[in-house]
This record gives C-alpha cells, sequence and structure tokens, in this order.
C-alpha cells in the first residue's frame, strides 16, 4: 500500500489531531515503524499537553467585572445617545439664550408675562412721557383715528380708556414695539403736567388672564394685568398707592360690563 | 447586539488566557482583553465574513503585539522571569505548579512570534488557516514557525536547567 509522503506538518497536524482520519492513520503507522522521529513526536504532544494543562486554569476564573460584554454593549449604546443628549442640551441652552426673552412668560406662567408687559410699558413711558415735542404721534382730538389705528394693528377692538374721573386726560397714543408685537400705548397728563402710560397688547397663550401685579423698572412704576388674551400695564412716576385706583378703572373699562 | 453576545461572550474566558499567555502580567493582559472587546462591540458590524474566534483572536493579537512595541520602546519590560508565576497557576494542585511553572517559563523564552503560534494553535484550538490570519502570515509560514516553535521549546525543557528553573530564575535575575 502506497501513500504520499509523511511530512513535517503531517507531524504536527498529527500532534494537534487535525488530519483526516485516514492520514491520522498513516502517519501512526509511520511512527510505528520510527521510533526516532515518534519520540519527537510523543515530546511535542506531551509540549501540548502540558501548556494545555497550565493555562486551562486562567479560562476557569470568574470573569472580572470590566470585562463583562453585556456592560461593555451597554456602555457603548450609552456613548451616542449622550451626544444626542449633549446636542439637544446645547439646543436648549441655546433656546435659554436666544428665544428664552420671548419665551420666559409662556415658561414661568402669569407672573413672568406681566412682568415682560410692565418692562415694555415702563421703557415706553421712559422714552416718550418725557418727550416734549411729539409725546404722542396721533392726538387725542383724532382719538377716533387713534382708537382705529391701534384696533386694525392689534386685530381686536381697543378703546382708550377715559380716566377723566380720575384726573387725567388722555394725551394721544402711538403704536409701540413689543415682544408680543405691536402695543397701543396711550398717554395721559394731569394738570400738574405729570404723565402715565397705558400700554395695551397682545399676551401669550399662558398668560390670558393674569390679575394686577405691581410693576416696577428703576423710579418708573405701576400695575400690570391680562383680561381675555390681552395684556394691561399703566405705569408712571406717582407712587403706587395712587396709581392703583387709576389701573383698576382702566380694568374696570376694558371688561364688559 | 444579542448575536454578538451570544458568540462573543463564550470566547472571553480563552482571550483572556491567550492574553495572559503573552503578556503574563494579569492586569495587563485583562486590560487588553477589555480593550478588544470594546473594539469588536464598536466593530462588530464592520467584520467580515468567517470565524468570530479568529477575529476576535486577531484583535486582541494586535493589540498584544502594540503593547510588546510600546512597553520595549518605553524600556518599561518586566522581566520574564521577575514576573508573577502563580498568576498561572494557582488553580492547579500543588504538586503540578512546577512542571506548569517550568513548561510556562520555558514557553516564555521563546520568541513573540514563536509563543503565539504555540499558544494559538496548541492550547487554542484555532486551526491552521485561522491561526494565519490571526498572525497575518500565510499558512506555510504557521507551519514552518511552529515546527521551530516546537523544537525549540523541546531544547529548552531537555536543557541542562530542567528540574533547575530556581537557579535559571536567580541567574537571569541577577544578570539582567
Amino acid at each position: 500500500m502506497s501513500h504520499r509522503p509523511i511530512t513535517e506538518d503531517d507531524l504536527h497536524g498529527y500532534v494537534d489531531r487535525v488530519l483526516e482520519p485516514e492520514r491520522q492513520a498513516q502517519v501512526a503507522a509511520y511512527l510505528n515503524d520510527h521510533p526516532e522521529v515518534a519520540k519527537r513526536v510523543a515530546a511535542f504532544t506531551d509540549q501540548r499537553e502540558g501548556l494545555r494543562a497550565a493555562l486551562a486554569p486562567i479560562a476557569e476564573e470568574p470573569l472580572p467585572a470590566e470585562l463583562n460584554l453585556k456592560r461593555i454593549i451597554e456602555q457603548r449604546a450609552r456613548r451616542p445617545s449622550f451626544v444626542r443628549w449633549a446636542a439637544a442640551a446645547l439646543v436648549l441652552l441655546s433656546i435659554g439664550g436666544i428665544g428664552g426673552w420671548s419665551m420666559r412668560g409662556a415658561l414661568q406662567g402669569s407672573p413672568g408675562g406681566l412682568a415682560a408687559l410692565g418692562q415694555e410699558a415702563a421703557a415706553s413711558y421712559s422714552v416718550y412721557a418725557p418727550d416734549r415735542v411729539r409725546p404722542v404721534e396721533v392726538r387725542a382730538s383724532d382719538s377716533a383715528e387713534l382708537v382705529q389705528w391701534v384696533s386694525d394693528r392689534l386685530h381686536r377692538p381697543v378703546k382708550a380708556p377715559d380716566l377723566t374721573t380720575s384726573g387725567y386726560r388722555l394725551m394721544g397714543g402711538r403704536i409701540v414695539a413689543s415682544s408680543h408685537g405691536p402695543a397701543a400705548m396711550f398717554m395721559y397728563d394731569d394738570d400738574h403736567g405729570s404723565r402715565i402710560v397705558v400700554l395695551i397688547r397682545a399676551m401669550s397663550s399662558a398668560d390670558q388672564n393674569a390679575p394686577m401685579t405691581p410693576q416696577s423698572q428703576g423710579d418708573v412704576g405701576g400695575f400690570a394685568w391680562a383680561d381675555d388674551g390681552l395684556g394691561y400695564s399703566l405705569m408712571g412716576r406717582a407712587a403706587p398707592e395712587s396709581l392703583r385706583p387709576i389701573a383698576d378703572e382702566v380694568r374696570r373699562q376694558s371688561r364688559p360690563i | 447586539m444579542q448575536d454578538m453576545l451570544v458568540q462573543v461572550e463564550p470566547l472571553i474566558p480563552a482571550l483572556r488566557r491567550y492574553a495572559r499567555s503573552l503578556v503574563r502580567d494579569r492586569a495587563t493582559a485583562d486590560d487588553l482583553v477589555q480593550d478588544c472587546l470594546e473594539r469588536a462591540v464598536s466593530h462588530w458590524h464592520q467584520r467580515r465574513d468567517g470565524s468570530v474566534r479568529a477575529w476576535l483572536f486577531t484583535i486582541l493579537h494586535n493589540l498584544a503585539i502594540s503593547q510588546f512595541r510600546q512597553s520595549a520602546a518605553r524600556g518599561s519590560h518586566v522581566p520574564i522571569d521577575e514576573s508573577n508565576e502563580d498568576d498561572f497557576s494557582e488553580a492547579a494542585a500543588q504538586d503540578q505548579k512546577l512542571m506548569y511553572r517550568d513548561v510556562l517559563n520555558k514557553l516564555a523564552r521563546l520568541p513573540k512570534d514563536q509563543q503565539a503560534v504555540l499558544l494559538l494553535v496548541g492550547v487554542e484550538d484555532l486551526s491552521y488557516a485561522d491561526a494565519a490570519k490571526v498572525l497575518g502570515v500565510p499558512v506555510g509560514t504557521v507551519m514552518s514557525r511552529l515546527s521551530r516553535a516546537r523544537e525549540r521549546l523541546q531544547q529548552e525543557l531537555e536543557g541542562p536547567s530542567n528540574g533547575e528553573a530556581s537557579n535559571i530564575v536567580s541567574i537571569r535575575s541577577a544578570r539582567e
């Protein structure tokens, strides 16, 4: 019976038991006839078994926590979501910085919305009340035109409160800018020349109705409230206790009877 | 990721064994395996067809090799004979310990590429073809390297120091 010559590779294959059964038998037969080679092969087999036995205990050891594959996978999965979270946080921070000014009324509820309104009214007061040349754009003599103008711009009927019973006469008014679009500003003065302004504008959906609260900015103070989607703020340099009845009068007039 | 868990998790003990056999330090070896597993998780979908076992051993082997290069460059190589040999054989019976220690110490004297082929083929049961993939060499090179490694290890085991491992350790330590 003739077969392919036995190679060095066959001997290692024999040691590692990876030969086909037929070849394995041929090598065994060859080793039977060649004791010197068989001695070498036996030594290699002993090496192999020795290494396996010596190293086997390592694979029996319990795995340390850092080699917990499930945890590694979970940590990996968490990393991208952290990136997403960080991106979302950045967006939110941007909104907080840029859009937050206009959003803060909605986020904070009534006081925030009224505070913004009060600040806008105070700003209008500070800009226009000291103006000796043209404190108002449309004079009270053209009040019908004024009311039409501001009602058009605010998309709802707006009346200029009549504060004569409180000692204040309507000087006139104008449209001013606000964080919620156009605002109607009415200006009044009394016999001493002291002026007050009433600012009316739309409120955010969160502040459709809000009780009257005192507002102030610097030495300008007054009150703000919201009724049925419109915000009102009355501002002046007079003492708050003297302004409060006037504010009440404005509110009374703005409400449907 | 479930298929990954099923295919990779059972191989972790063998990966640990290969890493520790090569680098001999338990903490360093486990660090390598952890690194290997993290890479496997992040590259799971980029693996090619073929044995997951060979793929994992390839990652681990390359990490171990670059670890050797780095520690050689730093000059912080821990002499083999000073490493903690109990890391290998603590679970073995006491009378076997010396024998195991001897074969492992002799193995450690071989060049790393010879150690690697002995471990991959003889201990981790990789096919010659998979061992060739892991080592990045043709199968023929695996066979000739395996042959040289077994001859060399046999010379070490039959050397004059056989059974006198402790003397060799002290001589080598004094010299290094």
